[in-house]
């Protein structure tokens, strides 16, 4: 028995029916590519290479060996069990107090203890992903903006505007100044939204920044709370890439701006976390919104029940992020792996010919690849693209799905896979940019255009991937905000 | 500055459910370190079989020590987030769902979508099936939590469906159309009925009949029904309990368009008693609804740790059988206690064979057939007697006198002590109208407080 869509339509909300999800953009074609034929290294070496999941596998093994000392971190070891009903049953929405005590301790020793973070602030969502939708139902009424640096990640679309009906307006940023946030950007994007009689109700920025892995100067940071300040809207800094930074300048969270000598209104400061990045569990689902603002927090901890995190978890990371000597130590590996792990990426490709921005964070480099295009158009980077993953077999992710105004830029992850894997990718990069010393032109015929995209997915990861609705044609069904298409 | 959303009141927690929280908080019972305190029974939480899977979980240390076959998955689990979910895990939910059916139907696991609890489930249909401004039909009394859940962050309306102490709150034909047609003259779209099944704060289980009326409905006005069954497991008596599914089946309606507008809502936290696990979920026919709803719920996932954990209790069918039959049976005992207790005071329960709780009238114990006067009768309950009962209002029962009281969630000790309470409270009601005195001084003790507002986590 079928159903037609209008059908559907009729019987399901717009929301079940409509794109706002982000996930039918054209741009799935490398995942596909990717779950059809997943590398591996000895049963698959010639597939393709996952390099868009911008994931956190470098330092499992000091992770696992705390977890075997530490048996009764778990419930369900002889060493634990004890707990086990307390623990089962405890389903207050403020969160077991050590779980808040020990993510609250682990955030300030990420930022070097440079400052402390209040336990009774910590309010848990379902991963960063819940983190930002809740901070925007606290915010924003359906209809109002969050004012974006591009470019920014492409899930922000969904977690900001799917269900909460807001808007997101991108501030320009370009590599001119090496992708900078700048006073003029900022005006100017409001201006346009004062135009469009759209009302502005924050700032949204990611810092480090995804894609680009860079962090906010003391400088920049400082005009962004006065900005703020002085339009009298929210400034929401999504920090989950904090503990990634591996080399100066080192990072500045906006708590510390804060605290320094500046006027500021501190209702309107809001913070995202969560351990997805910097431990490497996006499976435990534990996000953190930490606000300045008493009411944000009385509301967000109330929606909290709509993605409180398992108290098995809570439990287990409480114990993890409470043992001092562990987290040193891993903040010190960890940026000390990913470090050496960028810096064989980025000088590889450099021998190459191939630059990188300049960045000291995050989990990938934002690749400069605008010499291969044969024009410097977004359809030019779609045919580099669809190159390098039916050809190079790497499923990078093209900058236009980051809503980056500059074709050519294409996000590259390295701390997902093994040193093999990685020199292995760096070999397939090599050969790619020797053959092609030409920019890459379209071909006839290109069946990667005929390509269908219509997808379903039996097993898909759900972060990081490319949904953007920014750049598609002017055919599509998602609704775009005016100020989307005038930039 | 903030939204209407976080300004406005409509999360529903300044409600009287929330209240009695607050004051059993300040003051929680404690058989040694405060016999005077509140005893809770405003929370519907199973804690009667924990034993059970302690001892499980003692012998079974290498399965959940977040291994297989002695080799770690700590890493696969950490990096698991495919919002499809473990496949192992829910390979499980649907046997045991079925199992708890009687294996009367069968589930497909490509058609469940988890999530953070069934609070996040309920919302997530929401989401999914109506847009802001229209409305489900709901039977009163029901769960306090659906005003949050339901309508907050979603826009959606809700419409009573009347059902009275007269017929035992059966839902009849006409109750249903009478909702409809009050909805439509207030201008609401309505998408659907949501049913809990077993009822909270009831404790029955829907009959056939009743079943098959609200299918009828749901077919002529094609609106969709919601089966919120994470209950089903707390039946300890017969009548037995019959699903949505098995009663459109029986029908062979599974060619037919109801089914594809028919959802059932289940979560672990009151048949295994895991509340603070967070598993909820979605199982739906519509394939539309379990995209979107999958989607939805990167909102709140599932912890894979958790998914892991559970999936391997659950493959050991011997021990979840054993532990589904002893569960029952001790509610069922609890359940005659408390019911026993009561009438030895005079109180009569709601006939029920299922849930955590039981609907108890107390409309001889009012002053007057008001709400005012239940409000008053309950806050002596709270304050005087020591007892966190939920008052029938604050579930929107059209009558007043009803209050919902939960035993699960206690030692047998504990619900003596209850009894004793109540029986206390009933002769000082007594007295109270025999001598028409204001207030019973000689039970006004340190049970005393001021009502003041305070946050609290609703529980169901």
């Amino acid at each position: 028995m079928g159903f037609t869509l209008s059908n559907q339509q009729q019987l399901l909300s717009k929301m079940a029916t409509g794109n706002g999800h982000g996930e039918n953009s054209p741009y799935f074609d490398g995942w596909k590519a990717y779950d059809s034929d997943p590398f591996h290294v000895t049963k698959n070496p010639n597939g393709v290479i996952q390099m868009g999941l911008a994931e956190n596998e470098m330092c499992f093994d000091l992770i696992q060996e705390w977890v075997l000392n530490n048996p009764e971190a778990s419930i369900c070891t002889a060493a634990g069990v004890n707990e086990f009903k307390d623990i089962a049953i405890f389903q207050d929405y403020h969160g077991l107090p050590e779980f808040r005590n020990a993510v609250a301790n682990f955030m300030g020793r990420v930022r070097g203890n440079r400052v402390t973070f209040d336990a009774d602030r910590i309010v848990m969502s379902g991963g960063a992903t819940g983190a930002h939708e809740t901070i925007a139902f606290c915010l924003a009424d359906p209809g109002d903006a969050f004012l974006v640096p591009v470019p920014y990640y492409p899930g922000f679309d969904r977690d900001l505007g799917w269900r909460t009906g807001v808007q997101l307006i991108p501030v320009a940023c370009d590599s001119s100044n090496n992708f900078k946030v700048t006073r003029a950007a900022l005006e100017a994007a409001y201006e346009k939204a004062q135009k469009a009689n759209i009302r502005v109700k924050g700032l949204l920025i990611t810092n480090p920044s995804n894609p680009l892995g860079t962090v906010l100067d003391r400088d920049t940071l400082r005009s962004l709370v006065t900005f703020i300040n002085e339009k009298k809207i929210h400034l929401v800094c999504d920090e989950i890439y904090a503990a990634t930074v591996f080399s100066q300048p080192s990072f500045i969270s906006i708590a510390e701006i804060i605290e320094e000598d500046i006027e500021c209104n501190r209702n309107l400061i809001h913070i995202v976390y969560s351990l997805s990045k910097d431990m490497g569990f996006p499976g435990f689902r534990v996000g953190i919104v930490y606000s300045y603002n008493d009411d944000v927090v009385n509301c967000a901890r109330k929606m909290s029940s709509f993605g409180l995190v398992s108290t098995q978890t809570q439990h287990l990371i409480a114990s993890m992020l409470s043992d001092n000597e562990f987290v040193e130590r891993f903040i010190a590996q960890s940026a000390k792996r990913l470090k050496a792990r960028h810096m064989r990426f980025t000088m590889e490709l450099a021998q190459v010919g191939t630059s990188c921005l300049k960045s000291n964070g995050g989990l990938f480099v934002w690749m400069d690849l605008r010499r291969l295009l044969k024009e410097q158009t977004f359809e030019a980077e779609m045919v580099l693209w669809h190159t390098i993953i039916h050809e190079v077999k790497l499923n990078v992710s093209p900058g236009s799905s980051f809503h980056c105004p500059e074709p050519g830029w294409f996000r590259v992850c390295f701390a997902n896979m093994d040193d093999k894997t990685m020199e292995i990718a760096l070999s397939r990069i090599r050969n790619f940019v020797a053959q092609y010393k030409e920019p890459i032109a379209p071909r006839k015929n290109n069946r990667y255009w005929q390509s269908n995209l219509r997808l379903s997915f039996q097993s898909r990861r759900m972060d990081d991937i490319m949904m953007s609705p920014c750049m598609m044609s002017p055919h599509s069904p998602i609704p775009q905000s005016p100020l989307v298409r005038a930039t | 500055m903030l939204s209407r959303k976080a300004s406005c009141d409509s999360h529903g927690q300044d409600s009287s459910y929330f209240l009695g929280w607050q004051e059993y908080e300040k003051n929680p019972y404690d058989q040694v370190k405060n016999p005077n305190g509140i005893i809770q029974m405003g929370l519907a939480e199973n804690q009667l079989s924990f034993d059970r899977i302690e001892s499980w979980l003692a012998s079974n240390p290498d399965a959940l020590e977040l291994k297989r076959n002695r080799e770690s998955v700590f890493r696969e689990l950490a990096l698991f987030q495919d919002y499809n979910g473990f496949p192992a895990f829910k390979n499980e939910m649907v046997e045991f769902m079925a199992n708890m059916r009687g294996n009367k139907v069968k589930f497909d696991p490509s058609k469940l979508v988890l999530t953070a609890g069934s609070t996040s489930a309920n919302e997530t249909l929401m989401f999914c099936l109506a847009d802001p401004g229209e409305a489900f039909l709901l039977p009163i009394p029901y769960y306090p939590g659906f005003d949050r859940d339901l309508k907050w962050r979603t826009g959606v309306e809700i419409v009573p469906i009347k059902c009275t102490s007269e017929n035992g709150y059966k839902i009849t034909e006409s109750a249903l159309q009478e909702a409809y047609q009050q909805a439509q003259k207030f201008n609401l779209k309505v998408k659907g009925v949501l049913v809990t099944n077993p009822s909270n704060p009831l404790g029955t289980t829907m009959t056939r009949l009743e079943l098959n009326h609200l299918i009828d409905f749901a077919m002529e006005k094609e609106i969709h029904i919601i089966s919120d069954e994470i209950y089903s497991g707390t039946v300890f008596n017969s009548p037995s309990f019959i699903s949505i599914a098995e009663a459109l089946t029986e029908r062979n309606l599974e060619d037919d368009e109801v089914w594809n507008r028919c959802h059932i809502v289940y979560s672990l936290s009151k048949d295994l008693g895991l509340p603070g696990f967070r598993v909820g979920m979605i199982y739906s026919n519509n394939q539309t609804v379990v995209s979107a709803a999958t989607k939805m719920s990167s909102f709140g996932l599932v912890s894979s740790q958790t998914q892991y954990t559970l999936s391997q209790m659950l493959k050991d069918k011997k021990f979840t059988a054993n532990y589904m039959k002893e569960n029952q049976r001790r509610l069922k005992r609890r359940k005659e206690m408390l019911v026993c207790g009561l009438k030895g005071a005079g109180i009569r329960c709601l006939e029920s064979n299922a849930g955590l709780f039981c609907w108890v009238d107390m409309r001889h114990l009012l002053r007057s057939n008001t709400f005012e006067a239940e409000k008053e009768l309950w806050k002596k309950v709270v304050c005087e007697f020591g007892l966190n009962i939920s008052p029938g209002s604050s579930c929107h029962c059209s009558e007043p006198g009803w209050f919902r009281m939960c035993f699960a969630n206690m030692s047998e000790e504990t619900l003596m002590v209850a009894m004793q309470r109540v029986k206390a409270l009933v002769d000082s009601t007594i007295v109270h109208q025999q001598t028409g005195l204001s207030k019973s001084r000689w039970l006004k003790s340190k049970w005393v407080f001021q009502l003041a507002s305070y946050e609290r986590e609703p529980d169901r």
